[in-house]
């Protein structure tokens, strides 16, 4: 009984309503009405669900559209099979190559100090902003029947455009940077500290790299293979250019999809899309798992 | 001397790290783009200009730097709506919509460009409505601009959502308490700490724009002078075996990219010297 005699003694002296106020009043600096909000989350929402969602959708219904046996049908064809089998073979070659310059690199640029280090940096991350066609382009200028060492590979008989190595040298080209670029950023947080004292302990360089660096970073590098696998096996534009398109034997699974799209095989051009989808999404939802476990490393060593 | 010496040489695998990330960036990166430019300098002035000034060329620039930066500008609209709502309201599936905004950065580019182009052909979802409305979308240079958004939008709201996420709630609710209305706020306070961030995501999203390939090539119609786009050219000069053509075309385009990528640098060094690290 006192205490609501007090309460409303206390809401209704003119301090402490100013003060309530005041909380709303903070609370209303910061965000807008209510109408502009809901108009501000509906175009977010609308924009998204034109341009990313109904596109992610449209491939899996119309991979679907004559049925899940004509879907299957379409996977089991020799020529997608082969398809299948290169972009592994591709996507293995390209990120084992970038796994080990990534580790090396990082380590050659987050754990010294040297003159040039951002520009060293901007160079790793050139074919970021490179057109995928001349990343295929370059290729063909070097190796091509007319290129810089065209004429000695023909000599020597070994073939490296319209096969798998300039497949495999263009995906590595546009993957470079991703695992150097998840790493040096982690590896440059960690510092030297835990290295300098397992060296002082006695290890040896690769002991100190291989059971603490590597530990450290375990998360980092899975991240960078992640990114650097999706866009290896999703790779168009230049392994279009050097691919040289022969059916079965050098056609990757989106080109493949190219192919059977403006050969009015949707089924199957949609049903080879899908499995790239799905790669796509699987790649999303691991990365959202792994940055979380990155964010939790990264408190971890702030507190 | 010898105290300074031991401390930068008590990790090991310097010289042996950085002599084979030189070596390996100067095998894949370096010496392939610098075959390229040594062979546009294989080609006279006169040359070089003739192939860049003929009319197919010149439409197919237009084209893809038009078209990539109408793109780039919606992207930096529609992003900074997506941002805003992402970062500062609570709404059913935000957590969704924020993952999905990295779709267009996953999904392989020939995908999307199928995918977009079935959704807005005349018969698609999207485009038979839009067809009843009079509006062609696929095969016409309005298709380019479509994919060009779609493959653009995550660069400006990765780049601006951190920024926004970090920006100080103080600043706004002392410009609020000074008696600025919430639109004055957003204009004066909050638009320019974002500046940097916005800038940076509309270069970003042109660079890209300007080179995409996959995404937009089933969408555009590929008619030559109308809705051809660079690197298309580059491909079909390519298959015609006119390697001065592609060469020189490309190295317009790489140009371009790499002025892009100079001022987005400077960009962020501006703004990390303008905003004091607290």
């Amino acid at each position: 009984m006192t205490m609501q005699i007090a309460d409303s003694v206390s809401l209704s002296t003119p301090d402490a309503k100013a003060r309530l106020h005041a909380v709303a009043a903070r609370e209303n600096l910061r965000t807008e009405p209510k109408a502009v909000r809901i108009a501000i989350i509906s175009v977010a929402v609308l924009f998204l669900t034109v341009f990313v969602v109904l596109p992610l959708v449209v491939v899996f219904a119309r991979a679907f559209s004559k049925g899940i046996m004509a879907y299957l049908a379409a996977l089991s064809e020799p020529e997608a099979l082969a398809a299948i089998r290169l972009t592994l073979l591709v996507a293995a070659i390209s990120v084992g190559l970038n796994l080990v310059f990534g580790l090396v690199a990082a380590w050659a640029i987050a754990k010294f100090e040297f003159r040039g280090k951002t520009f060293l940096i901007t160079l790793i991350d050139l074919p970021f902003s490179v057109s995928p066609v001349i990343s295929g382009l370059v290729f063909v200028l070097l190796f091509g029947a007319q290129g810089y060492f065209g004429g000695w590979l023909r000599d020597h008989n070994i073939q490296i455009l319209f096969a798998v190595p300039g497949i495999a040298l263009a995906t590595t080209f546009v993957t470079f940077p991703f695992v150097a670029r998840a790493l040096i950023p982690l590896m440059q947080e960690q510092g030297t500290q835990e290295e300098e004292a397992a060296i002082s302990l006695g290890a040896s360089g690769l002991q100190t790299f291989f059971r603490v660096t590597l530990p450290n970073i375990k998360w980092g590098v899975l991240y960078g293979v992640l990114l650097c696998n999706a866009r290896a096996m999703g790779e168009f534009g230049a392994v279009s250019v050097v691919s040289g398109h022969i059916r079965g034997e050098t056609n990757t699974m989106p080109l493949l999809v190219e192919i059977l799209y403006n050969e009015y095989q949707f089924v199957a051009a949609f049903a080879i899309a899908s499995l790239l989808a799905m790669l796509a999404l699987i790649t999303l939802i691991a990365k959202t798992i792994l940055e979380r476990q990155l964010d939790e490393g990264h408190d971890a060593r702030d507190h | 001397m010898s105290a300074i010496a031991t401390r930068r040489r008590t990790l090991p695998g310097f010289g042996l790290t950085m002599g084979l990330t030189l070596s390996w960036l100067s095998i894949i990166i370096l010496i392939p783009l610098a075959g390229l430019f040594l062979r546009t300098l294989e080609l006279s002035p006169e040359q070089f200009w003739a192939i860049l000034s003929s009319r197919r060329t010149l439409n197919a620039l237009r084209v893809s730097f038009g078209l990539a930066f109408a793109a780039a500008c919606v992207n930096l609209v529609m992003g900074s709506i997506i941002v805003w709502a992402l970062v500062r309201y609570r709404f059913p599936g935000r957590r969704l919509f924020d993952a999905i905004v990295d779709v267009p950065f996953a999904l392989p580019t020939a995908v999307a460009g199928v995918a977009l182009t079935s959704l807005f052909a005349e018969k698609g979802w999207l485009g038979a409505p839009l067809a009843a409305l009079g509006i062609k979308v696929a095969f016409t240079p309005l298709g380019i601009f479509i994919a060009m958004i779609f493959i653009g939008i995550p660069f400006v709201v990765r780049t601006v959502q951190p920024v926004l996420q970090d920006l100080d709630p103080e600043i706004e609710e002392a410009a609020g308490s000074l008696g600025a209305s919430r639109w004055q706020t957003i204009i004066r306070v909050i638009l320019p700490s974002l500046g940097p961030a916005l800038l940076t995501g509309l270069a970003l999203a042109f660079a890209r724009a300007v080179g995409e390939y996959g995404s937009v090539i089933f969408i555009a119609g590929n008619l030559p002078n109308v809705s051809e786009i660079a690197p298309l050219l580059i491909v079909i000069r390519l298959s015609e075996f006119r390697y001065a053509d592609a060469t020189a075309i490309a190295v317009v385009m790489l140009i371009v990219s790499f002025v892009i990528i100079f001022a987005v640098n400077r960009l962020q060094r501006w703004a990390q010297d303008r905003i004091p690290v607290h």
